[in-house]
């Protein structure tokens, strides 16, 4: 399998005009697309997926205690990439549910975080979907942590840089599963192309509407054009309640005063220079990020010395 | 266990886990499948996204399982009989049962003997003094003598049962359902369970509907329904109700009991309870000196002209082949093939009386191998004062734990205790190679994934150096009846660490005249030329090499019978007792799902479990095993110790009377001495109803030495319902004790929804939920002395396994 298989080619980076590492792309082929699909119907919440993935990418142990329920920590940590999340909740008519859900890294179509962030190549698009970043290139300034409307990336204060799930891209990148859905019992969290995904997820709705649960639905919100961690939820008429926002948006500027607006949420934290970078560009360019690869390569072609 | 032998034959789930994608209605009682069982419990899941099938869990908690299934209704600990009482009454009063297959399959037709009576509780034959059954009333009226049958129908002869196909004979087994459980009203089963009975009709009527052909509906359960006083009731009862439905031996039905890890089921198939040999044999009684005697007390008697009784029709090939197997040359024709050898004891050496041994300076020694006595049994204090009482103590595991350390605990000074604890690192599982035996049955090779680390031993090289030793002591020293040690076979290559390839193959067994493995049980002698460890394993290890060590994927039949992955006894059977899949004449019940089908010369589909070319035309019974060749709705004889037909009684410490009859609890349960007094008779102390469990997070104690696991699932906590905390001004977090008439322990309270207050009668019980997993030993856990739940437990077991009362006894709770 060649790189061009796995999609490994980078789509875009993070403050960075064009990727340039398309051009070797073999463009015959369509890119492929792949998405994880947590399937919360058959999610028993056994933690299998949060303990290999501390496992596979050697995450530190942290102590913990039982802070409510069964949730081993309060949060998503440097060191925690993947949650299982639990909430009781009493439903109209009295009957229980135990809300469990995977929570980790979404890798939106279009990531909030590589939006949002000022230094060049630290958040990466692969064509694939998967968004990875990179700690050499991280400048800690945590514009991904606002620009996630997932509340996903978290800051390490000892390496002053961000983490997240990388979907597994060592794994992926050979060949393999990510390490959660390798260490999933009952086949809750699935692995496959986005087209695969898409077509088992929107089987599965239909199997659960048939089961009685009528708001069942595919997560796969439009607001960061689509997942690459998608969800079956089978109650989506209590998506809160599942630690899911219903309508969630990409932080994507249309014009640079909406991008100083969103910015600003950014607060303290937020680093001028980085700012700066991104103003510089939108001013240079008058785009608002980095242009899709087929037009890279469109241009690459037309200055190339042809005859 | 033995309530399943006492039904359908064999001790074992049914079924297996595949199958489960098979089923139409789960009925899950006594068992957390999705929290301790999450691989095989996906192909319930498959069951429900393929056919639709339908999850039902009952249990005093809302659980990992209750979260994913359709239904969860919330029990009282400890009330399940009252519970399948109420659904064998529902489905009679209802004509739900499967008319066809309860005429054909199970002993309904069969006539009990007059002498045979149940009042007040108590079935006839009670004797008080010594809390036992004279079990001989517990029978079927026999024939006296030859009589001819029907034309062209078989006849009877001496001995045999008497039946009345009609099943309206007063005596019949049917009717003698009938007005057992007439008692067992929805009204009753709500009182007694806390089940509403509008809850309960749904479930009775939902779960019943599987008694028609097209339908199949499974039990699944766990130590939930085993560790009580009346378990193997509770057990039985679910049987009976799946008998009465027709769901045993098709695929997606079964009473899938769902065994611990990684290998309780190989273990009890190879006799770690005290009272059987490998096989399931029966250990011989005091005072059995003959091959003869042994037979005549253990194997079953053919009870009916149509019946295959296999079991005991060979037990005498099994017996003589396992003596070759351990005593090879010095077992002989001549010598009763070395019976004399055979352990006999004196009284009921469940392992409980070891510690009762003990307390009373009775027992001296005792070794801990896969077992920790100190947080594994009940009354864990009382545990603890007879390890004190011995005069030494071996602990052979990976890692210390609360035995091999107990006498440095918490509370003990080391200088008060004589015994001598030797602890003996063992290799882990992971370590080494050899076969598991799944909760299906499947037996599965396994190959070592690391190596040994240190001076770890295997437990078999530990074993061997011991027999080497004891044989050196006789050899220099004597004694008295040295033979059975110094006459055990050790045929081995290594002798100080036998390969367990090794100890596999004379497992499966061998034809000493040619010295070829045996490929099949039907192949057994009792003349001594077949040595064989355990006849169920025979098959396991052939000619053809290690049949567990399997691998093959193809499912011809697409039920997903696996014939060539792995190796499942017996006989690579995967759906037990499938003959019953098919009607009289071998039609399949459903044709979607055959377990077994007659094609006019043999049976095809699952390995038939029944003769492969006996026709449907020679009427031989589907249950092979039992001497009745049907199914056992009422277990005659001494098959259980504690009644013929299950019978709700209380907890050995419960909050309420029992509301079916004046004897409040199972009246043969074995009381120690002196635990009288440690049991809480009433809730005036001790008001609360707690049960124990384990979570998905650890795998019994072992894991508190795995960092990552201790950090998914931090700390010893109690769960603790809503209601019950505002009354006692608990809030979530807090640090509570919960203290039972034995001991007390201190955890972290996680106050939920996931408990509810149960309403039974004019009383509202609270239940309250403590897992198992934290101990004092373990080098990355936070675990202490008061963490253990056992110091909680009571020192009771079953009323005929003596599997102790774990999930059903009475607390209070206090803030810490």
């Amino acid at each position: 399998m060649t790189t061009t298989d796995l999609g490994l080619t980078i789509r875009r980076q993070s403050a960075t005009p064009a990727s340039g590492t398309n051009i070797r792309r073999d463009h015959s082929t369509p890119a492929l697309e792949i998405s994880k699909l947590v399937d919360i119907d058959l999610c028993i919440g056994c933690k299998a997926c949060e303990v290999a993935c501390k496992e596979w990418n050697d995450l530190q142990v942290e102590e913990t205690h039982l802070f409510s329920g069964y949730q081993s920590h309060p949060d998503l940590t440097p060191h925690t990439w993947d949650l299982m999340r639990f909430n009781e909740v009493e439903l109209a008519g009295g009957a229980l549910a135990w809300l469990i859900r995977k929570d980790s890294c979404l890798h939106c179509e279009e990531p909030g975080c590589l939006l949002a962030c000022p230094a060049p190549g630290a958040v990466i698009q692969y064509e694939n979907g998967i968004v990875d970043f990179n700690q050499d290139a991280c400048i800690g300034c945590q514009y991904c942590v606002s620009g996630c409307p997932f509340d996903i990336p978290r800051f390490d204060t000892v390496t002053k840089k961000v983490y997240k799930c990388t979907l597994c891209i060592d794994r992926v990148s050979t060949g393999l599963e990510p390490a959660c859905v390798k260490a999933c019992p009952t086949g809750a969290i699935r692995f496959g192309t986005k087209e695969d995904m898409l077509a088992y997820g929107l089987e599965k709705v239909e199997k659960l509407k048939a089961r009685g649960f009528s708001e069942a639905m595919l997560y796969d919100p439009v607001g960061v054009g689509g997942l690459h961690m998608m969800y079956v939820v089978p109650r989506g008429e209590i998506l809160e309640q599942y630690g899911l926002p219903v309508d969630p948006t990409v932080t994507a500027p249309t014009s640079f005063p909406s991008l100083i607006g969103a910015l600003r949420k950014v607060g303290a934290t937020a680093s001028w220079a980085g700012l700066l970078a991104a103003a510089v560009y939108f001013l240079k360019t008058g785009k608002r990020y980095p242009p899709p690869e087929e037009e890279a390569v469109a241009a690459a072609y037309e200055k190339a010395p042809h005859g | 266990m033995a309530s399943l032998a006492a039904t359908f034959g064999r001790g074992a789930m049914t079924n297996h886990w595949v199958d489960f994608k098979n089923t139409d209605v789960f009925l899950v009682l006594g068992a957390n499948p999705a929290e301790n069982h999450p691989c095989g419990w996906k192909w319930a899941f498959v069951a429900r996204d393929t056919r639709k099938a339908r999850i039902i869990h009952i249990d005093p908690r809302f659980t990992r399982t209750s979260a994913t299934a359709d239904k969860w209704v919330a029990i009282r600990a400890g009330t399940d009989t009252a519970f399948f009482g109420g659904m064998i009454k529902y489905i009679l009063d209802n004509e739900l049962y499967h008319d066809e297959y309860v005429k054909l399959h199970t002993n309904a037709s069969f006539i009990v003997a007059e002498g045979f009576s149940f009042s007040d509780g108590l079935f006839s034959g009670y004797d008080e003094a010594t809390r036992k059954y004279d079990t001989a009333s517990w029978d079927y009226e026999r024939e006296t003598g030859p009589t001819s049958g029907d034309e062209g129908g078989p006849t009877q002869s001496e001995g045999f049962a008497m039946r009345d196909p009609t099943l309206e004979h007063p005596r019949s087994v049917f009717q003698l359902l009938k007005q057992h459980y007439a008692r067992y009203t929805p009204e009753v089963v709500e009182e007694v369970t806390g089940i509403p009975r509008d809850q309960f009709l749904e479930i009775a009527q939902e779960f019943g509907a599987t008694g028609v052909p097209e339908k199949v509906g499974n039990i699944v359960y766990a130590v939930g329904l085993t560790h009580h006083t009346q378990g193997s009731q509770m057990i039985r009862a679910a049987a009976i109700v799946q008998l009465l439905l027709g769901n045993m031996g098709r695929p997606g039905g079964g009473m899938n009991a769902e065994r611990g890890h990684a290998n309780i089921q190989g273990n009890t198939d190879n006799a770690q309870s005290w009272d059987i040999l490998p096989g399931y044999l029966a250990i011989p009684k005091p005072g059995t000196t003959t091959i003869d005697e042994y037979i005549d007390t253990s194997a079953l008697t053919q009870l009916d002209p149509d019946a295959v009784n296999y079991f005991g029709t060979n037990y005498r090939k099994f017996l003589v082949s396992l003596a070759k197997a351990w005593y090879g040359d010095a077992a002989t024709a001549s010598n009763e093939f070395a019976f004399d050898y055979f352990p006999k004891p004196d009284k009921n050496w469940s392992w409980m009386t070891f510690y009762d041994e003990a307390l009373a300076g009775r027992l001296h020694g005792l070794f801990n191998s896969g077992m920790s006595s100190v947080n594994i049994g009940p009354d864990s204090n009382r545990v603890i004062r007879a390890l004190s009482n011995l005069k030494w103590l071996v602990v052979m595991d990976p890692f210390p734990t609360a035995s091999s350390e107990f006498w440095h605990g918490d509370g003990i000074d080391p200088a008060s205790v004589d015994t001598e604890v030797f602890f003996l690192p063992t290799t882990h599982w992971i370590e080494k190679s050899g076969a598991f035996v799944n909760s299906g049955r499947w037996t599965q090779w396994k190959h070592a994934a690391l190596p040994a680390e240190g001076e770890l031993k295997d437990d078999v090289y530990i074993l061997a150096q011991l027999l080497h030793r004891l044989r050196r002591l006789y050899q220099e020293e004597g004694g008295p009846f040295p033979d059975p040690i110094m006459d055990l076979t050790w045929p081995y290559s290594n002798p100080d660490n036998p390969p367990l390839e090794e100890v596999s193959k004379e497992i499966n067994g061998v034809d000493l005249t040619t010295g070829r493995q045996l490929a099949t049980f039907n192949d057994a002698k009792d003349d001594g030329t077949t040595s064989i460890g355990n006849w169920l394993y025979t098959g396991s290890w052939t000619e053809e090499g290690n049949q567990m060590d399997r691998r093959g994927t193809d499912d011809p039949t697409g039920l997903g019978f696996y014939h060539n992955w792995t190796w499942s006894w017996p006989a690579n059977r995967r759906v037990m007792y499938n003959r019953a899949s098919a009607d009289a004449q071998g039609r399949p019940w459903d044709p979607t799902r055959p377990g077994i089908t007659w094609n006019g010369t043999r049976w095809v589909g699952d390995v038939p479990d029944f003769t492969p070319d006996s026709s449907p035309q020679e009427r031989k019974g589907a249950f092979i095993m039992t001497g009745e060749g049907v199914g056992r709705l009422f277990a005659p004889g001494s098959l259980m110790g504690d009644g013929p037909i299950p019978e709700h009684y209380e907890p050995v410490e419960s909050p309420v009377q029992n509301v079916l009859s004046p004897t409040r609890h199972v009246p043969t349960t074995i009381l120690y001495e002196g635990v009288a007094a440690s049991f809480a008779e009433d809730d005036s102390e001790f008001p609360y109803v707690a049960t124990t469990y384990r979570v998905t997070e650890h795998e019994h104690f072992v894991t508190q030495y795995v960092p990552y696991l201790v950090e998914a699932m931090p700390d010893f906590f109690i769960e603790l319902p809503r209601e019950l905390a505002a009354e006692k001004g608990i809030n979530d977090l807090d640090q509570v004790r919960v203290l039972s008439k034995r001991g007390q322990v201190q955890g972290v309270a996680l106050v939920t929804k996931r408990m509810r207050p149960l309403r039974l009668g004019n009383k509202v019980v609270y239940q309250v939920g403590i897992p198992v997993h934290w101990h004092p030993t373990g080098g990355h856990g936070k675990g202490n002395t008061a963490q253990m739940v056992n110091l909680l437990t009571p020192y009771v077991g079953d009323g005929t396994t003596v599997t102790p009362e774990f999930k059903a006894f009475l607390v209070n709770v206090e803030s810490a």
